[in-house]
């Protein structure tokens, strides 16, 4: 046991450092300093109390949507259409406001409105999705593509349409709301601990549900074998439809987060590739809830930190993304090579096993 | 074309599919290959025919030693084989279906082949429309299409693998007549099939299988008992049965029927008592699967009732068939029956009613280490299901089945398991019967059927024969029943 602990942590220290190695070759082929480069990403994080702000306002919507992906992960589901889920709870969290906005209901009630309309717009786009595979036969991963499609042509239309600005709609999105409508903040700042909050025990709520309820044993059974889950008595499509019920739901929280404590209003590319992101990092962890809120955190970091290196290298932020993808690219792929190089040594399963 | 098997071996890691298999069958015979499921048949011709390649032995056509790599080689050295289920492609035109797979350049000339495919049917007079659409094909026509296909690609070898299943009377004559057209014209033709009628009515000469060796080669006249010998071996002895029998009926059908794309089952009636033990005896496919499906409320029926325990239970779901204490295990373990990637421990939560809703792992781990115990299963609660051995994952299995119950559907309990492991299991299920519930299982090991079951249904075809009276049967009995044979035939010639 010892030594297959020992050779998992060997191809995974391999993955980080092949990623490195990668990522730093394109630095030096774009003509950028390299350890420079990464010293800048650190200090982009973490150099001042203003960039911790901005990394932990990032953290926040990428763990809610990684929850969520872990869930239908969980249930053997691709739900590419998480992205898509989190627009609909910003389009529902916007909506909220903008119709109680001068109703003359008190501000934190409407707030709280606008997150559970936002979590309801989430599930119900998850809901179409699933409705789709389950009753339509239609791949989640096509049916969550093309949702993905028609959340941000709605969004635009929205924002160029019925809920313009006074005068033209512009790309920089609604109408701001008034401050009362915010989520409350910390004084000076930007960052809300509401927000936070929220997507903190969102993580830890996924944790529990997989780790010990039976609801959350009967979604992984589903996962694992649906045929065998339906021979033991688990109505499998109904837990399909909860997984994506409940992954949309709180897709849609990190949708009416980014309306009510980052943006303040609905703009065109608002979920920010959140929700892929969050895909991303449920990858890495091998969908293991306990590691979402450090993985998260390090990806957020990534983002918030690689904002510099536009500013002093003319290097597309995106950059962080190149790098994102390559830890997740070569950690499954060290899986793989892991579990061929296992077979290899020690031989055909038949052989390993007591009978 | 001449063909010559030599020393052929394959083994599949611990199954040895074929050992040291020598055939030769001269051009222009009708080779028939009898044996029961898994007795090697199918390997075999997949050697010949490229799908996969034998661990040692030569293959010899006309007289030279050839090397076949992949179907495609086979074909351009002269041997094609027709599948159990047809490889074509039903969304497209004949035409293209029979174009597709040729070589030669980058645009097919329709006209050439339209004219082939024509000619062909023709010969041997085949009614194919080359523009209509291969799903709008019977299977016997879609096989007339394959075998069409392949003389056109040049096969002067051609294999059937079970190729009278799923076709009609009429459609099998004319394949009958086909073949012996094929066989006239210098071609060798190989008939793998367990029916013994077909077998009998049609092959010049015939080589049987069994676990893997060829046992013997007869030529007609054909005496059914040897054959029927050959197959099955040795004649069992039965040992002495325990029944647990009770007055009290726990499962009656009436006039059921059951169907697939394939066959259809009609007309079953009968009841299954309290404690009774039935088995199903059948070459794999031949209805017993579906039948068993449909009892366990997991194959919708199409007429008839099935009442359980005094309920009617037709047309409901499978859940519902469980909660009045049905219980269905499937061959298929790690595919249907367990979850990979769960634990022992996670296996038995989940198949007990849940209570509330947090898990109580620590009384999990408890349930887990008791049941470990009580069927004496190799792992530990935190066990993945995927690293145990198959005997263990079938103890498993019965292991989480709730108690009590009143129907067990089981299709093959033992297979792949060894001896003692198949002794521990039928205890375990024999425990169960004096418990009252009833069992009904599938089996191709007619031993295990003769041994374990009070009667016995024997399927061929989607026919059913019986339920038999166990007692009075024999192996040889029930071995020409399997084959398609009829009851009053087999007792007027049986010896007493």
């Amino acid at each position: 046991m010892r030594k297959s602990l020992w050779i998992n942590f060997g191809f995974q220290a391999g993955a980080l450092l092949v990623a490195l190695v990668l990522t730093t070759l394109i630095l030096v082929a774009v003509g950028a300093p390299p350890f420079q480069a990464y010293a800048s990403i650190l200090r982009g994080a973490f150099g001042s109390a203003n960039n911790l702000e901005s990394l932990l306002i990032s953290w926040s919507p990428l763990l809610l949507t990684t929850a969520g992906v872990l869930i239908t992960f969980s249930a053997g589901l691709w739900n590419i259409g998480v992205e898509g889920q989190m627009v609909l709870g910003a389009i529902f969290a916007t909506w909220l406001l903008r119709s109680l906005q001068e109703s003359g209901t008190p501000a934190g009630l409407i707030i709280a409105l606008g997150i559970v309309a936002g979590a309801f717009g989430g599930a119900l786009w998850a809901g179409l999705a699933g409705a789709l595979k389950t009753f339509g036969g239609v791949n989640e991963i096509f049916g969550g593509l093309g949702l993905n499609f028609v959340s941000t042509a709605l969004t635009i239309y929205l924002v160029f349409g019925p809920w313009k600005r006074p005068g033209t709609g512009s790309m920089s999105g609604t109408q701001p709301f008034d401050r009362v409508l915010w989520l409350p903040t910390l004084p000076d700042m930007q960052l809300s601990p509401w927000a936070l909050g929220i997507s903190l025990l969102a993580v830890f709520g996924v944790y529990i549900l997989l780790r010990g309820t039976h609801f959350g044993l009967r979604l992984k059974a589903v996962g694992k074998n649906m045929k065998a889950a339906f021979l033991l008595g688990v109505p499998t499509w109904q837990y399909n439809m909860f997984a994506f019920l409940l992954c949309g739901a709180l897709a849609g929280v990190a949708g009416a987060i980014q309306v009510t404590s980052v943006y303040h209003r609905l703009l065109p590319n608002i979920s920010n590739g959140y929700g892929f992101l969050g895909l991303l990092v449920a990858m890495l962890i091998n969908y293991q809830a306990i590691w979402a809120a450090p993985v998260a955190f390090f990806f957020a970091s990534l983002n918030t930190g690689s904002v510099q290196l536009q500013l002093l290298y003319q290097l597309d932020s995106s950059f962080s993304g190149v790098l994102q993808s390559f830890l997740v690219l070569l950690v499954l792929l060290g899986e793989g090579a892991r579990q061929r190089f296992l077979k290899s040594n020690w031989g055909p399963r038949w052989t390993r096993t007591p009978s | 074309m001449d063909v010559e098997l030599r020393d052929i071996h394959k083994t599949f890691g611990p199954v040895r599919a074929n050992i040291g298999i020598n055939l030769s069958i001269p051009a222009g015979t009708i080779q028939g290959l009898l044996g029961e499921n898994g007795a090697g048949k199918s390997t075999l011709m997949k050697v010949l025919s490229g799908f996969i390649r034998a661990d040692s032995g030569e293959i010899l056509l006309d007289g030279r030693t050839v090397q076949i790599h992949s179907p495609a080689d086979a074909i351009r050295q002269g041997v094609g084989m027709l599948h159990q289920d047809p490889l074509d492609f039903p969304p497209l035109r004949i035409i293209d279906d029979f174009i597709l797979g040729r070589r030669g350049g980058l645009l097919p000339d329709r006209t050439e082949a339209a004219r082939g495919l024509r000619d062909l049917a023709d010969q041997f007079g085949f009614a194919l429309d080359p523009e209509a659409y291969v799903d709008s094909l019977t299977v016997g026509e879609r096989q007339q299409l394959e075998i069409l296909r392949l003389l056109w690609w040049g096969a002067r070898v051609l294999i059937f693998d079970e190729p009278t299943t799923g076709i009609s009377a009429a459609q099998k004559e004319k394949l009958f007549a086909a073949l012996k057209l094929l066989a006239e014209q210098g071609r060798t033709v190989l008939f793998v099939s367990h029916k013994l009628e077909d077998v009998e009515g049609l092959c010049h000469r015939t080589a049987v299988l069994r676990q893997g060796r060829l046992v013997g080669e007869t030529q007609p006249p054909y005496v059914t008992e040897k054959l029927v010998r050959m197959m099955f071996g040795k004649t069992i002895e039965v040992v002495p049965r325990s029944p647990c029998v009770e007055d009290e009926t726990t499962l009656s059908l009436k006039d059921l029927s059951v169907e697939d794309h394939r066959l259809k089952v009609s007309g079953l009636s009968f009841g299954v008592r309290s404690g009774e033990v039935i088995g199903l005896a059948g070459m794999e496919g031949s209805g017993q699967g579906l039948f068993l499906r449909s009892v366990a409320g997991l194959v919708r029926t199409v007429g008839g009732r099935i009442i359980l325990r005094g309920k009617d239970l037709t047309g409901r779901s499978y859940h519902a068939f469980k909660r009045q204490g049905t219980a269905f295990l499937p061959a298929a373990r790690l595919e249907e029956g367990l979850a990979t990637g769960l634990t022992l421990s996670e296996h038995f939560v989940l198949a007990e009613e849940p209570g509330g809703f947090f898990v109580d792992w620590r009384e999990a781990r408890g349930l887990a280490q008791q049941r470990i115990q009580d069927f004496n299963i190799h792992g530990s609660p935190e066990s993945k299901i995927e690293a145990l051995s198959g005997g263990n994952q079938q103890r498993a299995l019965l292991a989480l089945l709730r108690e009590p119950l009143a129907l067990l559907l089981l299709e093959h309990p033992t297979r792949g398991l060894d001896v003692e492991s198949t002794i521990y299991i039928w205890s375990k299920l024999k425990e169960r019967c004096r418990q009252g519930t009833s069992i009904v299982f599938i089996s191709s090991d007619l031993e295990e059927i003769l041994q374990y079951s009070d009667r016995v249904l024997v399927f061929f075809g989607g026919k059913v024969t019986g339920p038999l009276e166990a007692e009075g049967l024999t192996s040889e009995m029930l071995g020409q029943l399997i084959g398609g044979k009829d009851l009053p035939e087999i007792k007027a010639g049986a010896p007493a």
